[in-house]
C-alpha cells in the first residue's frame, strides 16, 4: 500500500489530574475553620457578650465590620465565637454517630439472628420519620438546649451508618480472603480488625464527611426554633432567629450568621466531595 | 400482585414502629403531662386533683397498657384534646393539613419544573460549562438552610423590591410564593444532582452507543430511550425527597406564618404542648410511608422488567 | 472488487494515553477480516473509532480512516449518523446490551429505519420480519414484540447481528460477537454472520480473542499486541506460519478440535 501524506493529526486536552492538590486546599480550608472554632475566644476582637447600648444596632463600619445587635454586641465577635458552638458540636455528633452506627451495623453483621434483625427493624423504625420531624419532637420533649439538639439528631442518624456498615461488612465477609483468614485461624476482633475495618472506613468516612455539612445545617435549624443553643450564647441558627425581626432595618445582622454557616458548609461538602473523588478507585491512576 | 401484597406485609413493622416510637416520646415526656396541663392554663392544683386526673386518663397503668389504649383511641380518631386550646388534636391537625399538603405540592411542582430541565441539561452537556454552571448553582442551594434562604428571599424579594409579601396574610397563592420559592430552591438544589446523574447513567449505558451505531439521533437516543428509561429513578427519587420537604415545612411555616400543621407543630412545641407534638410526628410519618409506598409500587408497576416477571441480572 | 475502509497510520488515545499506534490496513467489498489480540490491545478501540464511538474521553489523535474516501474521524456527528447503521453497522459483545432495556425490540428497529428515512411503518415491519426469517427465526413476529430481557442471550446476539443488516450496510464491525456465548451458539452466530456476507455481500471486520473464530470466518487478519500491529496478511499463511512470536503463542494457545 501507498502511503503518499503525512496522516492527520488531531489534537486532545490533557487532562490533569488535581485532585491531589484540591485536597490540599479544601483540607487546609476545614482546618482553618476547626482551628478558628477553637480558638474563637481568642480571635474575636471584642467580647462578644458585652452590651453597649449606646453602639446598639450600628451599620458596618471600620470598627465593627459587621455591625452590632440591638444590645451592642459586635456581630463580627458573635460570628466568630458562634464558630465555637456550631461547628465543635456538629464534628463532635457526626463524629458520635459514624462511630456508634458503624459499631452497631459491624457487630450486626458479625453476630446476625436475632439481634440483627431486631437491630435493623428499630434503624427502619426510625428512618420512617421524613427529615427533621422526629428530632423535633426529641429536642421538644427533651427541652432544648445543645446537648439535646445534639442527641435528637443523633437519634435519627445513626441508622443510615448502621446500615452501611452492615451492608459493606456482609459484602467484604463473603469474599475469598476473609475465608481464607478464617480457615487460618484468625479470631473474630483480629478479624474486624485486620480486614473489615480497613475495609469499610473508606465509605464510612466519605458519608460523614458529607454529613458535616448537612448536620451542621439541621442543628442550626434546630437553634433556630429555639431547640438547640439558647440566648445569649452566640450560635448561628439561633442567632439568625433572635435577630429576625431586625430584617427590615439591620439585614446584615441576620444575615450574617447565616453567611457563617453557608460558608462553612460549602467548604465541608467541597472537601466531602473531593475526599470522595480521591477515594474512588476510578480517579487512581 | 404477589410483590403489592408483600409490601403491604412489610408496613405492618414500620407503622407498629411509628407509633410506638410517637407513643413512647410522650410517654417519657408526658411523665407530669397533667401538671403541665393544669399549669399551661395557669392553674394551681393540689398533688391528690392531680393523681385523680391521672388515674382517670389511664396515666398510672403499666406502659404496654398505656400504649394499647393510646392506639385503640387513635384507631378511633381520638387523638387527644390540646393542652392548649383545649380543642380536639384530629380535628385541629386535619383543619391545617390542607395548607401544608398546598405547600408541599406547590414546592414539589416548582422542583421538578426547575430539576427537571436543568438536570437533563447538565447531563447532556456533561462537564461542559452549562453542567459546571448548573452544578455551581446545585452546589450553592446545597449549603444554604433553608431558613437562611427564607430570610434571603425576605430581604431581596419582600423588603428591597418589595414584590411578595414577607408574612404570609392567609392561606392564599400570592403569600405561598415565598414560602415554595424557599422550600424549592433547597429541595431543587438537591433534586437537580440526583436528576443529572441519573441520566447520566443511563447515557453512559451501552444501549446508548448501540443506538448511535444505528445512527440514531441524539434526540431520540434521549426522549425516547434514556429519558423512557431513567424517568422511573426520576419519579422515585422525586417522591422520596417528599420527605425531607414535609420536614423542613415546620420552619419555612413558622417564619412565614403560613397556618399549616409545620406551625402548628413549632407553636405546640413552644407551649410543650404534647398531644398536638404527637399527632404532627405520627402523621408525618404515615404521610411520608404512604407517599414512599405509593412510589415503589408505581415503580414496580412501570418497569416492564419487573411487571413482567423477569429480574435482570 | 474496489476498496471498502482503509486505517491509515492510525493512532488513538483515551484520557490522553495512546492506547493505538500505527495501524494500517484496508478492506475490500465482501472480504472478512479478523483482529485478534488480548483484552485490553486496543482492538475494540479500533472499531469503534470508525463510528465515533470511543466516548467522551477517546479521540483518533493521528491517522485517518477511509470509508468511500470520506475521512470518518472529521465527519460531522450529522454525517457520521447517516452513515451509521446505513453503510456501516455494528454488533457488541453484549447485544442484549445494545439495546434499550425497556422497549420492545420491535420499536427500536422501527426507529433504525425511521432514522434513515423509512417512514411506512407498516412495510418497515414487514422488512424487519422478512428479514428475521432470512435469517432463520421461525416466529419473527414474536421476536419484533418482545423486550430485549424477554430473549435469551445467544438469540439476543443473533438478533443483533439481523439487526445490523436491516439497512444491507456494506461493513458490519463485530466486536466480539461470540465471546459471551455458549459453543454452540457461537455457531450459529459465526453461521449467520457468513449468511451475511453471502447474501448481501457485506465486508466485515471481526475483532475477537479466538484465534478458532477467526480460523473459522477470516480472508485476512491482523494480530494487535500492546496497541501496535505485530502481524498481518492473509489468514491462511499466517496460520500456516506466524512470524511474530506472539502469533506464535497465540496460535499455540488455541484449542485444536474444533469441526
Amino acid at each position: 500500500m501507498n502511503i503518499k501524506k503525512e496522516p492527520t493529526i488531531r489534537l486532545q486536552e490533557i487532562q490533569t489530574n488535581r485532585l491531589n492538590q484540591k485536597l490540599y486546599i479544601f483540607g487546609g480550608l476545614a482546618l482553618l475553620l476547626i482551628l478558628c472554632s477553637f480558638f474563637s475566644d481568642y480571635l474575636t476582637p471584642y467580647d462578644p457578650y458585652l452590651q453597649d447600648l449606646s453602639l446598639a444596632k450600628a451599620p458596618p463600619s471600620s470598627e465593627h465590620l459587621l455591625g452590632t445587635d440591638r444590645y451592642g454586641r459586635d456581630m463580627l465577635s458573635r460570628v466568630i465565637a458562634g464558630s465555637k458552638t456550631s461547628i465543635f458540636s456538629t464534628l463532635l455528633l457526626v463524629g458520635f454517630i459514624a462511630t456508634f452506627g458503624s459499631l452497631v451495623g459491624i457487630i450486626c453483621a458479625r453476630v446476625g439472628k436475632t439481634f440483627d434483625t431486631v437491630l435493623m427493624r428499630t434503624a427502619d423504625m426510625f428512618l420512617a420519620f421524613p427529615g427533621l420531624v422526629f428530632a423535633l419532637a426529641v429536642a421538644a420533649v427533651l427541652g432544648g438546649g445543645v446537648h439535646n439538639a445534639i442527641f435528637a439528631l443523633a437519634a435519627i442518624s445513626w441508622p443510615k451508618y448502621a446500615r452501611l456498615a452492615r451492608s459493606q461488612t456482609l459484602a467484604i465477609e463473603s469474599m475469598p480472603f476473609i475465608q481464607a483468614a478464617k480457615m487460618a485461624g484468625s479470631g473474630p476482633i483480629k478479624l474486624i480488625r485486620t480486614h473489615i475495618l480497613p475495609n469499610i472506613t473508606g465509605p464510612i468516612l466519605v458519608t460523614a464527611m458529607l454529613d458535616i455539612g448537612t448536620m451542621m445545617m439541621e442543628l442550626a435549624g434546630l437553634s433556630f426554633l429555639g431547640l438547640g443553643a439558647k440566648p445569649p450564647i452566640p450560635e448561628w441558627g439561633s442567632m439568625m432567629s433572635d435577630t429576625r425581626n431586625l430584617l427590615p432595618t439591620q439585614p446584615w445582622v441576620t444575615l450574617a450568621p447565616g453567611f457563617a454557616i453557608f460558608l462553612s458548609v460549602m467548604i465541608f461538602n467541597l472537601l466531602g466531595d473531593t475526599v470522595r473523588d480521591y477515594l474512588d478507585p476510578k480517579n487512581r491512576r | 400482585m404477589h410483590y403489592t401484597l408483600q409490601r403491604f406485609l412489610q408496613l405492618i413493622p414500620i407503622l407498629f414502629g411509628i407509633t410506638f416510637l410517637s407513643f413512647l416520646l410522650m410517654y417519657l415526656a408526658g411523665s407530669d403531662a397533667v401538671t403541665e396541663m393544669y399549669s399551661n392554663r395557669g392553674v394551681e392544683v393540689a398533688q391528690e386533683i392531680i393523681n385523680e386526673r391521672k388515674a382517670k386518663l389511664g396515666l398510672d397503668l403499666p406502659f404496654f397498657q398505656q400504649y394499647l389504649n393510646w392506639l385503640w383511641n387513635m384507631l378511633h380518631g381520638n387523638m387527644g384534646i390540646s393542652y392548649v386550646t383545649g380543642e380536639e388534636v384530629l380535628s385541629a391537625f386535619l383543619r391545617k393539613l390542607p395548607a401544608t399538603l398546598m405547600l408541599t405540592a406547590l414546592s414539589v411542582l416548582l422542583t421538578a419544573v426547575i430539576s427537571l430541565p436543568c438536570g437533563i441539561l447538565a447531563a447532556v452537556r456533561h462537564d461542559k460549562p452549562t453542567d459546571l454552571f448548573l452544578r455551581f448553582l446545585s452546589f450553592m442551594g446545597n449549603a444554604m438552610p433553608n431558613f437562611f434562604v427564607a430570610m434571603l428571599l425576605m430581604e431581596f424579594l419582600g423588603i428591597q423590591l418589595g414584590i411578595l409579601p414577607v408574612i404570609s396574610g392567609g392561606v392564599d397563592f400570592e403569600s405561598a410564593l415565598m414560602p415554595t420559592m424557599t422550600l424549592s430552591i433547597a429541595m431543587s438544589a438537591k433534586y437537580l444532582r440526583q436528576v443529572r446523574s441519573a441520566v447520566l447513567e443511563e447515557l453512559n449505558k451501552d444501549y446508548v452507543q448501540g443506538a448511535r451505531a444505528r445512527g440514531i439521533s441524539e434526540r431520540v437516543i434521549l426522549w425516547k430511550n434514556v429519558m423512557k428509561a431513567s424517568m422511573l429513578t426520576i419519579m422515585t427519587l422525586l417522591a422520596l425527597s417528599i420527605g425531607s420537604l414535609l420536614g423542613g415545612t415546620a420552619i419555612i411555616e413558622s417564619i412565614f406564618m403560613w397556618d399549616g400543621v409545620g406551625k402548628m407543630a413549632v407553636d405546640a412545641i413552644n407551649m410543650r404542648d404534647y398531644p398536638v407534638i404527637q399527632a404532627y410526628v405520627m402523621w408525618m410519618a404515615l404521610i411520608y410511608v404512604g407517599v414512599n409506598l405509593v412510589a415503589d409500587l408505581l415503580y414496580h408497576h412501570l418497569d416492564p422488567r419487573i411487571r413482567l416477571g423477569v429480574s435482570s441480572k | 472488487m474496489s476498496e471498502l475502509i482503509r486505517y491509515e497510520q492510525v493512532d488513538i488515545s483515551y484520557k490522553g494515553q495512546r492506547i493505538v499506534h500505527n495501524i494500517n490496513f484496508s478492506l475490500n467489498e465482501g472480504e472478512i477480516m479478523g483482529i485478534v489480540g488480548e483484552s485490553g490491545s486496543g482492538k475494540s478501540s479500533l472499531l469503534r473509532a470508525a463510528l465515533k464511538l470511543l466516548g467522551r474521553d477517546g479521540l483518533v489523535t493521528r491517522g485517518d480512516i477511509y470509508y468511500k474516501g470520506q475521512d470518518l474521524p472529521d465527519l460531522s456527528q450529522k454525517e457520521m449518523r447517516r452513515i451509521s447503521g446505513s453503510e456501516i453497522g455494528m454488533i457488541f459483545q453484549h447485544a442484549g446490551g445494545s439495546f434499550c432495556p425497556i422497549r420492545r425490540v420491535g420499536e427500536q428497529l422501527q426507529e433504525m429505519m425511521e432514522a434513515h428515512g423509512y417512514l411506512d411503518k407498516q412495510e418497515n415491519e414487514q422488512h424487519a420480519c422478512e428479514l428475521l426469517a432470512k435469517f432463520g427465526f421461525d416466529s419473527p413476529k414474536r421476536i419484533i414484540g418482545s423486550y430485549p430481557f424477554e430473549l435469551s442471550g445467544g438469540m439476543q446476539q443473533r438478533v443483533a447481528v439481523a439487526a445490523a443488516m436491516l439497512l444491507r450496510p456494506k461493513l458490519l464491525l463485530a466486536d466480539e460477537p461470540t465471546s459471551a456465548l455458549d459453543v454452540t451458539v457461537q455457531k450459529q452466530v459465526i453461521e449467520e454472520m457468513l449468511l451475511a456476507r453471502e447474501v448481501f455481500g457485506t465486508a466485515i471486520i471481526l475483532v475477537t480473542h479466538n484465534m478458532g473464530v477467526v480460523k473459522a470466518m477470516a480472508d485476512k487478519m491482523l494480530v494487535m499486541h500492546q496497541g501496535e500491529a505485530v502481524e498481518q496478511g492473509m489468514t491462511s499463511s499466517i496460520m500456516k506460519s506466524p512470524s511474530s512470536p506472539y502469533t506464535k503463542k497465540l496460535l499455540a494457545a488455541m484449542p485444536k478440535l474444533r469441526r
